[in-house]
């Protein structure tokens, strides 16, 4: 399986990228057990921090932000790792999910992680990564993992980051996103993308009737 | 193979004088930009439709029939006509009209258009914008085809023979393009009719207009109109041009910098590698269009982008100059040289009237008196009996 982590953390060392790499060591572990083969990638937003203005303005993505976007379409499961600034997920981190396709991640096991100053951020990770990802349509665990400074010393971060781990491994292991891709349920998805069968094109649907002169179609949104 | 320039008829501040020029001044300007198209030696003048500030372009026919009386062999175009806020009918009448006025020097290309607040204006809804496109134009291809209409949709009043008139030009339909980013079902029915479809390949990477493209071409075949190799394609481009790679940088850069789009962004020549934007001498200009062929196939037209940005007038009829003078003249020759005889041109009046009719003489539909409708009757016309009857 292929496992790619983003990190959103800036310094070096960063203590985003940290928590990122134990949650990662704790999957490896836990999927060697279960007889999981891994491959890693690792996307680190801070190259990119250029790349992604210009996207931003320009509606597409460069060739280093693309570079990613292709690797986050190839993953059967992710980490996702913030710092947290002003109580809210980094603008970088924010930035990319941007111009993230909307369909790359669908049904992809996904782990959110924060760190942060203070526990008085613990929220982020809930509040704000989890419904981002969830437009995106991954498949986020039960348990996020946040670290505020004092958590780096105690048994508490280790266990919710083991924790995330299992669960991560068991969606990762039953192949949920397979099986939720293929029960024939029909995701909207933008030709052209980077996303897996993006260039895929359903003939049997009303506007393609409509393209080649057949009948009108009942709008699925009425007219204002 | 065609070349000409498009604009989208923006007013735009010039970054460099801080000066914005006023409506008038820019419409005289487009004119001018316009009969220069034709002094240098290219072949089209398209022109886009905006019912907002800061663009003045709504009303495309009026000024293209200007420029039409204005010039003698430049084909005027759009860039394009809005196939969904436009009611067809007034969009088979004007073009019809167009046609007409310029003895056939016109063709038009259809889009969605994406400003939002620009639909309810219209009495239309964003949301709907492409079953709209499609459903509008299945009229439109059919007002041009048929003499008396009736028709029932979702997205207009009905029509009980209804004519479009005038009849379009010797019977024979203005040719269509469709223009599209990423939407199948556009490039679907352009397959479908054996219309024509146009990339605007401008501010995205080639790779994003290409899957498109070969979607278009392997369906233009599938639907019977000839080999994929055949399906006729447009391409959009944008290039500044100077003697030396870096004057071109050096006088661009101010312009591109604030450009609308994609100023304030990315770097130029960041942009120009990702994009096929091209800012250089002659030669490097014809060395970048040159891989648009080898990315996309043979194609027929080729449309620049030259009067955006706030550059001002001297400035675009100089590109023009350039363009006219030097780069297109090579690009005709290479890609001409290139293409095989089995790849046909973008069709023009000539040889549409061609197709349809052989040596013979082109229709030339005669009304009967007025009776006021179509529907008691029989044919509008003098030449067809039966009511519903085209002479096609």
């Amino acid at each position: 399986m292929q496992l790619v982590v983003v990190s959103g953390g800036t310094s070096d060392p960063s203590s985003t990228r940290m928590l990122a790499d134990r949650i990662t060591a704790r999957v490896l572990d836990r999927a060697e057990q279960a007889g999981l083969e891994v491959d890693t990638a690792v996307v680190e937003l801070r190259p990119l921090a250029a790349e992604l203005a210009s996207a931003q303005v320009t509606g597409f993505a460069p060739p280093a932000v693309a570079e990613a976007i292709a690797t986050l379409a190839k993953a059967d499961a992710l980490i996702v790792a913030t710092p947290v600034y002003k109580a809210g997920v980094s603008g970088l981190v924010k930035s990319f999910f941007d111009v993230v396709d909307q369909d790359v991640l669908i049904a992809v096991p996904t782990v959110l992680a924060a760190t942060a100053g203070t526990s008085r951020h613990a929220l982020v990770a809930d509040e704000q990564l989890r419904s981002l990802l969830a437009y995106l349509r991954a498949l986020t665990t039960p348990t996020s993992v946040f670290a505020a400074q004092e958590d780096w010393g105690t048994s508490g971060l280790s266990d919710r980051v083991d924790r995330a781990a299992h669960e991560l491994v068991v969606l990762a292991a039953a192949d949920v996103k397979a099986a939720m891709r293929d029960a024939g349920t029909r995701y909207n998805r933008v030709f052209g993308g980077a996303a897996e069968g993006a260039d895929e094109i359903e003939f049997d649907t009303d506007l393609m009737r409509l393209a080649t002169g057949g009948p009108s179609v009942v709008p699925p949104v009425r007219p204002v | 193979m065609q070349f000409g320039v498009f604009s989208v008829g923006d007013v735009t501040r010039n970054p460099v004088t801080g000066e914005t020029p006023s409506e008038a001044e820019r419409i005289r300007n487009v004119l001018a930009i316009a009969r220069k198209t034709e002094e240098v030696g290219l072949d089209v003048f398209a022109f886009g439709e905006h019912h907002n500030p800061p663009f003045m372009s709504s009303s495309p026919t009026t000024l293209l029939a200007a420029v039409a009386a204005q010039t003698e062999k430049l084909v005027v175009s759009t860039s394009t006509t809005l196939i969904t806020t436009n009611d067809p009918v007034r969009i088979a009448e004007d073009y019809a009209m167009l046609q007409h006025v310029s003895g056939g020097r016109m063709d038009l290309m259809l889009g969605r258009g994406n400003t939002a607040p620009v639909y309810p204006w219209f009495g239309q809804d964003i949301r709907q914008s492409l079953p709209l496109a499609l459903e509008h134009y299945n009229l439109l291809h059919r007002l041009w085809r048929e003499d008396v209409v009736d028709w029932q949709g979702r997205y207009r009043t009905p029509l009980q023979g209804f004519t479009s008139t005038p009849r379009p030009l010797d019977d024979v339909p203005p040719f269509v393009w469709h223009g599209s980013i990423r939407t199948p079902e556009i490039a679907e029915q352009a397959a479908y009719y054996g219309d024509g479809f146009f990339a605007n390949h401008i501010f995205w990477p080639s790779e994003h207009s290409k899957r498109l493209i070969d979607f278009y071409r392997t369906r233009f075949e599938h639907h019977g109109h000839g080999t994929r190799e055949q399906a006729i394609v447009g391409l959009g481009g944008q290039a500044f041009i100077a003697k030396t790679s870096q004057e071109a940088h050096d006088r661009f850069r101010p312009y591109f910098d604030e450009a609308p789009v994609y100023g304030n962004g990315p770097r130029m020549e960041d942009f120009a590698r990702q994009t096929p934007l091209s800012v250089g001498s002659p030669q490097e200009v014809i060395d970048k269009t040159l891989t648009f062929r080898e990315t996309f196939g043979d194609y027929q037209r080729q449309l620049f982008l030259v009067d955006h940005a706030g550059l001002p007038i001297e400035m675009v009829l100089e590109q023009l100059e350039l363009l006219g003078g030097e780069v297109v003249p090579v690009l005709r020759k290479e890609l001409d040289a290139l293409r095989p005889a089995t790849v046909p041109d973008a069709p023009t009046h000539a040889s549409l009237v061609k197709a349809k009719y052989g040596d013979a003489e082109p229709r030339q539909p005669r009304p009967n008196a007025n009776r006021g409708d179509n529907v008691t009757g029989g044919s509008p016309y003098q030449d067809t009996d039966e009511r519903d009857g085209a002479a096609a």
